[in-house]
């Protein structure tokens, strides 16, 4: 009876309980009872394990996945559909838009660098002060003294430049391939803002080490916003406007009229804050674009010279 | 033959990418202009017979009866990028352990670095610095540029080639965005970074960097070569002179975009605005060539000399 107790869920200790009732005056039976019970519980045990060995039956497994993973295509389509991270994807495909010749997979390889930069991004944020003297020191104690540290700057770097060469690329497949064409004319212009932000991006970087390469290619480089017409206190008109050192474009650029202090500070908060939230944003736009314009543009059927429809009037 | 010097150059960390930019930029415009050729092949067989472009054969990819039209995304779609993630995360670590990121002297804004040179990607505009004043080179090219890749979707009126590659049907667009990507972006680029020395003077590939270098060469202004004096009279030239080239240049261009037949055909879809803007893009873009060959074979520096900015 104790055991039938103990399968239909009562506790198992009371099962011992009401044996140990019986034979108060005997410690035999006492033991007897707790040997029972564990007996019962080990039983539970095993058959719980036995459970574990099909976790995809358990309320965790469940809970999390929600959806069978099995081979049928409906488990297949929901696994892309009801995961956060893969819902960017339409269930299925056109067969030949995973033709990697035609895309060259630059646009997706320029996003997980992205991800990437983000990350080794993040990892150096906790040992860098964007402040004079201690910036440059915060990159020789990353070199030498971080576990890892030099890899972590070394990828930060060269995957800044690898995505600068695959934004490129990606622009020259899209063009090569006609994609700009309609119905997708909107999101080359979301792509041409991210090929700038991400030359921003880069540019905002390169000073931050404060070493004299940085500092020099910035100082070049915002050299030229003094020039700006109209704008700039060197530029056309500028002197007309009323532009000086101290008021012009490049003085907002740099928050002084050298490359110092306030330009680092300026240089870390669009590097590390500004630029990749911005950035992010136009990210977003334009994956949601590839879909809403009807997936990737090929490898579509060719069209010939004589199917040219006349073009519609307003 | 100065090859430590040419060693210096490329084994310097931050050229690295400009060295892989002279293989990958070949090798993808091979890539996309050999499936662009191929594509052009079929074209001509289609429109040798009407007949098989009804069929299935108008398809750039491998078709056969009874393949399913759609495939699914897992795991068809996502093989493929956890594949591409995991091969650039290699390539990205193989390159960030064998090679470190470069670290110069600590900041110092009395020690001049020369050359001082901008970011790679940015060498292009430093390059042109050279032919243009500072507010052209460094504020309104860029923003062209910018602008210029913005408008290209909306004055590229031929409907052809639209998801496929090919040369044969958007030959001017193909052609003209290679002249931009290559020919003045990329090219400019390896230029900055190769070829220019202390003094961002030019020294060929092999020849010893040398800081004390002296060029005695003198650059003159249009104005000067027709002994034009006086600001008004220089204002003057300058402005006819730019006006000829833009009245050429639009004509040349005009000549260029009917060309042929079908280009004829493009030429009539296009509205009188869309016209307009592809030219005035185009005839800026000419500018820049037009202006080094100037610069760099008659050693003309100005053209047009206002009391206010120079061209």
């Amino acid at each position: 009876m104790a055991e039938t107790d103990g399968k239909n869920g009562a506790p198992p200790a009371s099962a011992g309980g009401t044996t140990a009732g019986s034979n108060g005056k005997n410690g035999k039976g006492k033991v007897t009872a707790l040997l029972e019970g564990g007996k019962v519980v080990r039983e539970r045990a095993t058959e719980e394990i036995k459970a574990l060995k099909q976790p995809e039956k358990t309320d965790l497994w469940k809970s999390v996945l929600r959806v069978k993973h099995d081979e049928t295509p409906r488990s297949r389509a929901l696994g892309v559909l009801s995961n956060v991270f893969l819902h960017l994807h339409p269930a299925k495909i056109n067969r030949d838009a995973v033709a990697y010749k035609y895309t060259w997979g630059m646009g997706g390889m320029t996003f997980y660098v992205y991800i990437t930069l983000v990350f080794t991004g993040t990892l150096l944020m906790f040992y860098y002060h964007p402040s004079k003297v201690v910036a440059f020191r915060d990159i020789l104690y990353l070199e030498h003294d971080v576990p890892f540290g030099k890899l972590l700057r070394n990828m930060h770097r060269w995957g800044a430049h690898l995505m600068v060469i695959m934004v490129e690329l990606h622009m020259f497949r899209v063009f090569l391939t006609g994609s700009y064409k309609p119905p997708r004319q909107f999101n080359w212009v979301v792509g041409v803002l991210l090929l700038v932000l991400t030359l921003l991006l880069s540019f905002t970087g390169y000073l931050l080490p404060d070493d004299q390469l940085g500092f020099w290619a910035v100082t070049v480089g915002t050299n030229m916003a003094r020039a700006t017409p109209l704008l700039g206190h060197d530029g056309p008109f500028g002197h007309m406007l009323g532009m000086t050192p101290f008021n012009d474009v490049r003085f907002g650029l740099l928050g002084g009229s050298i490359v110092d202090a306030n330009a680092l500070l300026r240089a870390y908060i669009w590097h590390c804050v500004a630029i990749p939230i911005i950035a992010s944003t136009f990210m977003v736009v334009h994956f949601w674009r590839v879909r809403k314009d009807g997936g990737i543009s090929g490898p579509a059927p060719v069209m010939l010279e004589s199917e040219i429809k006349e073009p519609r009037k307003l | 033959m100065d090859f430590h010097q040419l060693w210096t150059i490329f084994s310097t960390p931050d050229n690295v990418p400009i060295v892989l930019l002279l293989f990958v930029v070949p090798f993808y415009t091979w890539y996309g202009m050999r499936q662009a050729f191929a594509n052009d092949r079929l074209i001509g067989q289609l429109e040798a017979d009407p007949a098989l472009a009804k069929t299935s054969h108008r398809k750039t990819q491998p078709w056969k009866p009874g393949w399913a039209k759609e495939v699914h995304v897992w795991p068809y779609l996502l093989r493929i990028e956890f594949l591409a993630a995991i091969i650039v995360t290699v390539i990205l670590m193989v390159w960030s352990i064998t090679l470190n990121a470069p670290l110069e002297e600590p900041s110092n804004p009395t020690l001049t670095m020369n050359p001082a040179k901008a970011p790679w990607y940015f060498l292009g505009l430093q390059e042109m610095l050279v032919y243009f004043d500072p507010w052209m080179a460094g504020v309104v090219f860029p923003s062209l540029i910018i602008i210029g890749l913005m408008v290209i979707p909306y004055i590229d009126a031929n409907p052809l080639g639209n998801g496929y590659y090919t040369y044969k049907q958007r030959k001017f667009s193909i052609l003209t965005f290679i002249f931009g990507f290559i020919v003045l972006w990329v090219s400019m680029i390896i230029i900055g970074t190769i070829i220019r020395g202390p003094g961002w003077m030019w020294f060929w590939p092999g020849v010893t960097w040398d800081h004390n270098r002296l060029i005695f060469e003198v650059n003159r202004d249009l104005p000067d070569l027709f002994s034009i004096k006086g600001r008004i009279g220089k204002l003057i030239f300058g402005a006819i002179v730019m006006g000829i080239y833009f009245v050429g240049a639009w004509i040349g261009m005009h000549k260029l975009i009917t060309l042929t037949k079908f280009s004829k055909k493009i030429y009539a879809r296009m509205s009188l605005l869309q016209y307009s803007i592809m030219q005035v893009f185009l005839i800026l873009m000419l500018l820049l060539p037009v202006k080094m060959m100037l610069r760099l074979v008659f050693r003309i520096k100005y053209i047009w000399i206002t009391p206010w900015f120079n061209i």
